[in-house]
């Protein structure tokens, strides 16, 4: 794969000092995200998927949260360290976000129209009457029926997918190269989710945008994601392509985080889960943060922290020590025993 | 919305009706006889029975009520007890100088509050909002005679830049305006700060910076309008209390208007006077509520007025 790299992370770190003390919400964050492709960004809830999609464009509420360290390459531009006005011109216009919870996220007394026209007439200087009728036409495009009545009316007269729909619609208002949507069908009930990810990936097609999808649900990553980063305590651990992902699972998290999912195919009685608890962003182990939870953690993963690094296989990457050559020299060794 | 407004047309009716009892009967119970008192000191009995006649005092109080009551439809306020003048002359002259005041009032109290209450909002707990909200407070404190003492010591008797008193022009307006918009506008400024602070911590207000607008779009565009509602509820009722600081600010200042003219005739007993100014000022208030209603449904449609 040699595709053209839009946006790339690294070692993206957002803290939030708080009275319990500093939460390292992002510590840590490498990915990287090419032209036309759909990146699914998957963890439990309080990984830090949320907070790193958000420090993308910078909207870390600010305090009590900081982007400490870090770059956030959009076409080799470095994000954190731009200017106010210069971060304003990239956003909603390179980079646009659709959010988690349409019902919140519209503006209750603006007209959907009006909420998506601003836009265009803020990054492509249009008029008025022409950034209008554009809003409407992209209603249109993401599926609103009668887009000229609904373009008049206030949030409060759509329903939740319909919400979602203008959010689309706005977060495409000027054709982004890279679009965020975190977790956008998870106030959304499962025949409205289907549409959406449809529509989604339809609009991918037409307009050649790249795709960074925040999500818990590895089923809509199996549907929609060329590549997955697997997050976990406010690192991504694993990150390839997805297909790879779902058959051969690196990292034991994600291995777990497979495991767990019900299979169709098999009679289980139980559903598999992983033992232990996510450790607290105030007090993070000094070695592999998943050590505790992990069925082959030796001494060395409660000592040292592992990195994350590409295998032999090109574009692969992933943050544990049983994938590097000196875990075997240690089981050969026999110094440590498997616990 | 038509059909809102005239809806609470209607509704007017028997607010108005139970202003009228409300005050008809609270004169009836205060101490005196105003026969007595017009009759003057040391009349005979005859004479005050005579004045009782005439006024139609001596009848039976529901007579009294449904005659005055009737009158008061057919625009009819009755007359001074005092000078035998119509009391709706008297209150044609006496309100728009109590209006004039209270639009300056009230001017000042929502122009003075909601900018005190974005510059807290945008930068809570900075020095800024915090010197504000304390001036704030002291605005909400300081009872409005005193105030109002205050600043004509120091503006009129210590440096001469304004009247005294009277009302005679636009420098008159300002002390009488200030002092009785003050305290509105402190309270203004809080509600203000609160609601932005809360509207600005929404979803939305992230969406809208998510999209690349300037600060002050986010601000004004997006949580402003969405913080006016609440505030909106406290200006309408805020007219209501300055109504009543009329009366302490238009002694003050020696301004003839309508809340002094309440207290002068309730000093003196003239009752119908009394009665036609208290109407008055309660329909003042119920078409500021209406306003506010009215407004509030421009603001924010979700509201159903039907």
């Amino acid at each position: 794969m040699s595709k053209e790299v839009v946006l790339q992370v690294k070692n993206l770190k957002t803290h939030f000092t708080t009275s319990k003390g500093i939460a390292k919400a992002v510590d840590g964050v490498d990915f990287t995200l090419h032209k036309g492709e759909t990146l699914g960004i998957v963890g439990e809830s309080g990984c830090g998927k949320s907070i790193t999609s958000l420090s993308l464009l910078r909207l870390i509420p600010s305090p009590p949260g900081k982007i400490v360290a870090g770059e956030i390459l959009l076409n080799n531009k470095d994000i954190v360290k731009m200017k106010e006005e210069e971060l304003r011109k990239v956003r909603g216009n390179q980079l646009s976000m659709i959010f988690q919870e349409p019902m919140t996220s519209l503006n209750p007394i603006i007209p959907v129209g009006e909420q998506i026209a601003e836009t265009i007439r803020l990054h492509q200087r249009l008029p008025r009457k022409k950034a209008w009728q554009k809003a409407v036409d992209l209603l249109e495009l993401v599926g609103l029926p009668s887009p000229e009545k609904r373009a008049k009316q206030e949030p409060f007269q759509l329903s939740g997918g319909m919400r979602q729909r203008v959010m689309i619609a706005m977060a495409l208002a000027c054709t982004p190269e890279v679009l965020i949507a975190d977790e956008p069908t998870t106030a959304l009930d499962v025949t409205i989710q289907a549409q959406i990810l449809e529509l989604m990936k339809d609009l991918q097609r037409q307009i050649g945008m790249s795709i960074i999808f925040i999500t818990h649900d590895l089923g809509v990553v199996a549907e929609v994601c060329d590549q997955v980063a697997v997050m976990y305590a406010g690192q991504v651990v694993e990150h390839r392509n997805a297909k790879d992902l779902f058959k051969t699972p690196l990292h034991p998290y994600t291995q777990g985080l497979l495991k767990s999912l019900p299979n169709i195919h098999e009679n289980q009685e139980v559903l598999q889960t992983i033992e232990g608890s996510v450790p607290s962003p105030y007090d993070y182990p000094i070695g592999c943060r998943f050590a505790d939870r992990c069925p082959h953690a030796k001494e060395i993963c409660r000592e040292e922290a592992p990195e994350l690094l590409e295998t032999e296989n090109e574009n692969t990457k992933v943050r544990c020590f049983m994938h590097t050559e000196k875990w075997n020299s240690i089981r050969q060794e026999g110094e440590l025993v498997c616990p | 919305m038509f059909l809102f407004i005239a809806k609470r047309l209607v509704q007017i009716i028997p607010v108005i009706l139970g202003v009228t009892l409300v005050v008809f009967l609270i004169m009836q119970m205060v101490p005196g006889d105003p026969a007595a008192i017009l009759a003057g000191e040391g009349a005979s009995q005859d004479t005050i029975e005579q004045y009782r006649e005439d006024l139609g005092l001596n009848r039976p109080i529901a007579e009294q009520y449904l005659t005055y009551v009737g009158n008061v439809f057919q625009g009819d306020f009755g007359n001074s007890l005092k000078n035998k003048q119509p009391v709706l002359d008297e209150i044609l002259l006496r309100l728009p100088i109590t209006m004039e005041l209270a639009f300056y009032s009230i001017l000042i109290t929502v122009v003075l509050g909601l900018a005190a209450g974005i510059i807290s909002a945008v930068k809570p707990y900075s020095i800024r909002d915090v010197s504000v909200m304390v001036v704030a407070l002291l605005g909400i404190s300081l009872p409005s005679f005193w105030l109002g003492l205050l600043l004509m010591y120091l503006f009129s008797v210590k440096l001469q830049w304004l009247p005294v008193a009277g009302w005679d022009g636009p420098a008159n307006i300002i002390l009488p305006a200030v002092t009785l918009g003050v305290g509105g506008a402190a309270i203004v400024a809080r509600m203000t700060r609160s609601s932005m602070l809360d509207v600005i911590g929404q979803d939305y207000i992230r969406t809208a910076r998510a999209k690349g607008l300037k600060e002050h779009f986010v601000i004004y565009k997006h949580a402003l309008r969405n913080a006016l509602i609440p505030v909106i509820t406290v200006v309408g009722l805020q007219f209501g209390s300055l109504l009543g600081g009329t009366v302490l600010v238009e002694s003050v200042f020696a301004i003839n208007g309508l809340g002094r003219m309440i207290v002068d005739a309730i000093r003196t007993r003239d009752l119908p006077m009394v009665q036609g100014g208290v109407l008055v000022a309660s329909l003042v208030f119920v078409f500021v509520n209406l306003l506010v209603d009215v407004l509030y449904r421009a603001v924010n449609k979700r509201i159903d007025l039907n």
